[in-house]
Order: C-alpha cells, then sequence, then structure tokens
C-alpha cells in the first residue's frame, strides 16, 4: 500500500503462493529503487501499536497483513 | 466621418494592445528562455477531499484506537519517545518521560509531560517526489501516517533526517501549551467515559 493520490493498493497477493510472491516481491523493490521507506504495522485492537520498518522483502514477517510505503524523509526548514 | 472612423479604429487597437501585449510578451519571453508551458493540474477539493478520506481510513487501520480518536478530536497525535537519553540527548530530568506531538505538515514537537516543557522542534517532510497533481504534498493524515510510522519504527533515523530547532520557530508555544492543556482535558473525559480515574498527565503507555 502506499499513502498519497495515487493508488492506495500497489499489489496483493499470497506469500505462501509462489507466482503472488514473485509479484510482491517485484513491486516491493520497484518501491524501494524509487526511495520509498516500507514499513509494517503490527498490534491489533486497542493495543499500543507501532511500526517495523524493512528494507528488504526477507525482513517482512510472513504473516504480516500489509507492507506501506511512504516517502523518504527529508530534514525540513 | 473619416475622423470619427479614424479616432474608433485607435482606440480600438489601443485596447486590443493592452489587453493582448501581456499575453505576447509572456509568449515571446518564454519563446526566447526555450522553455514550454507545463500544464499544472487544477485543484480539485473533491479529489482532495476523497484522498484525505482514503488517508485518514488507512491511518485509522494502522494507529490504536486512542491515536485515532485523539487524532479525530484534537487534530494530533501524542506518540511517547523511546530513546533512553532522550529527545535532545540531555538526561531526561527526574526520570521524566518524553513524547512528541505529530501535528500534519508541522515540525515533529518534543515536550516534557511531567512538566510541559517544549524540548524543541523536529523539521521533517515526507515529500512526494511522484507529484501525482503537481503537488509533493501528501494528505493530511497520510502525513500524519508518515510520521506516526517513522517514529515508532525507527526514532532515531528519524530525528537523524530532521532538522533540530528551539521550540516555537514553527509552532506557537502558546498554541503547543494549550493543545497539552486539551490534550490532559480529552483524556480525563476519555477515562471519565471509560469508567476508569483520571489520568495524571504523566500517565505512560502500557508498552
Amino acid at each position: 500500500m502506499k499513502p498519497g493520490h495515487g493508488e492506495v493498493l500497489l499489489a496483493e497477493g499470497d506469500v505462501e503462493v509462489a507466482e503472488d510472491e514473485e509479484l510482491l516481491v517485484a513491486e516491493f523493490r520497484r518501491q524501494i529503487d524509487a526511495g520509498m521507506w516500507a514499513a509494517v504495522p503490527t498490534g491489533s485492537g486497542a493495543a499500543r501499536r507501532e511500526a517495523i520498518m524493512v528494507s528488504s522483502f526477507e525482513e517482512v514477517p510472513r504473516d504480516a497483513e500489509r507492507v506501506i510505503f511512504f516517502p523518504r524523509a527529508a530534514g525540513g526548514s | 466621418m473619416v475622423l470619427a472612423l479614424s479616432a474608433t479604429l485607435i482606440v480600438i487597437v489601443a485596447l486590443i494592445w493592452e489587453v493582448g501585449w501581456p499575453g505576447v510578451s509572456e509568449w515571446l519571453d518564454r519563446r526566447r528562455a526555450g522553455r514550454e508551458r507545463i500544464p499544472a493540474p487544477d485543484y480539485d477539493p473533491g479529489r482532495e477531499q476523497r484522498a484525505e478520506n482514503r488517508a485518514r481510513q488507512l491511518l485509522r487501520s494502522c494507529v490504536s484506537e486512542e491515536e485515532w480518536e485523539m487524532y479525530r478530536d484534537l487534530g494530533f497525535i501524542r506518540v511517547w519517545g523511546g530513546l533512553p537519553q532522550g529527545a535532545d540527548d540531555r538526561p531526561a530530568a527526574g526520570g521524566a518521560s518524553y513524547a512528541y506531538l505529530v501535528y500534519p505538515h508541522r515540525p515533529l514537537l518534543a515536550y516534557l509531560p511531567q512538566t510541559r516543557e517544549l524540548l524543541g522542534e523536529y523539521c521533517v517532510d515526507f515529500p512526494d517526489e511522484t507529484r501525482p497533481y503537481g503537488s509533493d504534498r501528501l494528505p493530511d493524515s497520510d502525513d500524519v501516517l508518515a510520521r506516526w510510522m517513522a517514529l515508532t519504527a525507527d526514532e532515531r533515523r528519524l530525528l537523524a533526517s530532521s532538522n533540530l530547532h528551539v521550540a516555537g520557530r514553527q509552532v506557537d508555544p502558546r498554541r503547543a501549551t494549550r493543545d497539552l492543556w486539551r490534550l490532559e482535558e480529552w483524556e480525563r473525559r476519555r477515562m471519565r467515559r471509560a469508567g476508569g480515574e483520571s489520568p495524571a498527565a504523566d500517565t505512560l503507555p502500557a508498552r
């Protein structure tokens, strides 16, 4: 998924299915190569939530529901 | 008759010149500079609102219920700091924890909840370089989500990417103080609704 004005959903699939995983890996690389940061939101319900940053597809937890790509931070004025 | 026609003609030419010359002049300037006019997408409030609505749904699905309600009601999210040495690399006074107020498109405002002391502003942007509609500005809720994710995932990295300024440079300290008071009141009301006790200003979240 990606925030912003464009399509929010970039790709979806089941990592247990080889074809889907290839698609997800390709899209992940495309976004990282485009300079985006990737994060996986964790936690559920009313509990405290946070995100983990991932820089490669292997770092994404296998049970992650989604990866959110967002623009890289830049120092503001 | 001829004189009157001539005078009218001169007036018409003068008016056309007056109206048309700025455009012709601009076209000539662009032509000399070898630049083409880049069509700028029109501002569409409907499109912006739809993007913001999508962004709010995405934000809501990522943050906790309390954080979502905080953003919905107050317009900012409080994120607790996690660095042992504090946000400004100085020992935390009396072991006080610190937190950030996360506003859309404003610096992260670090402060000490126990004393309401403002520590500093971390100026950071998340420019969307794809500029989908001519602007690199994310919808407000997407900007808050980006800040929240970066802060909770890798606070040190985010602070390293930001420019640190003294408090009050961009966020009016009076507004910040008022927002901290609003946050305390909001938490009291929320706890009352939940049937619990009123929380102290320095109540820490469960980790």
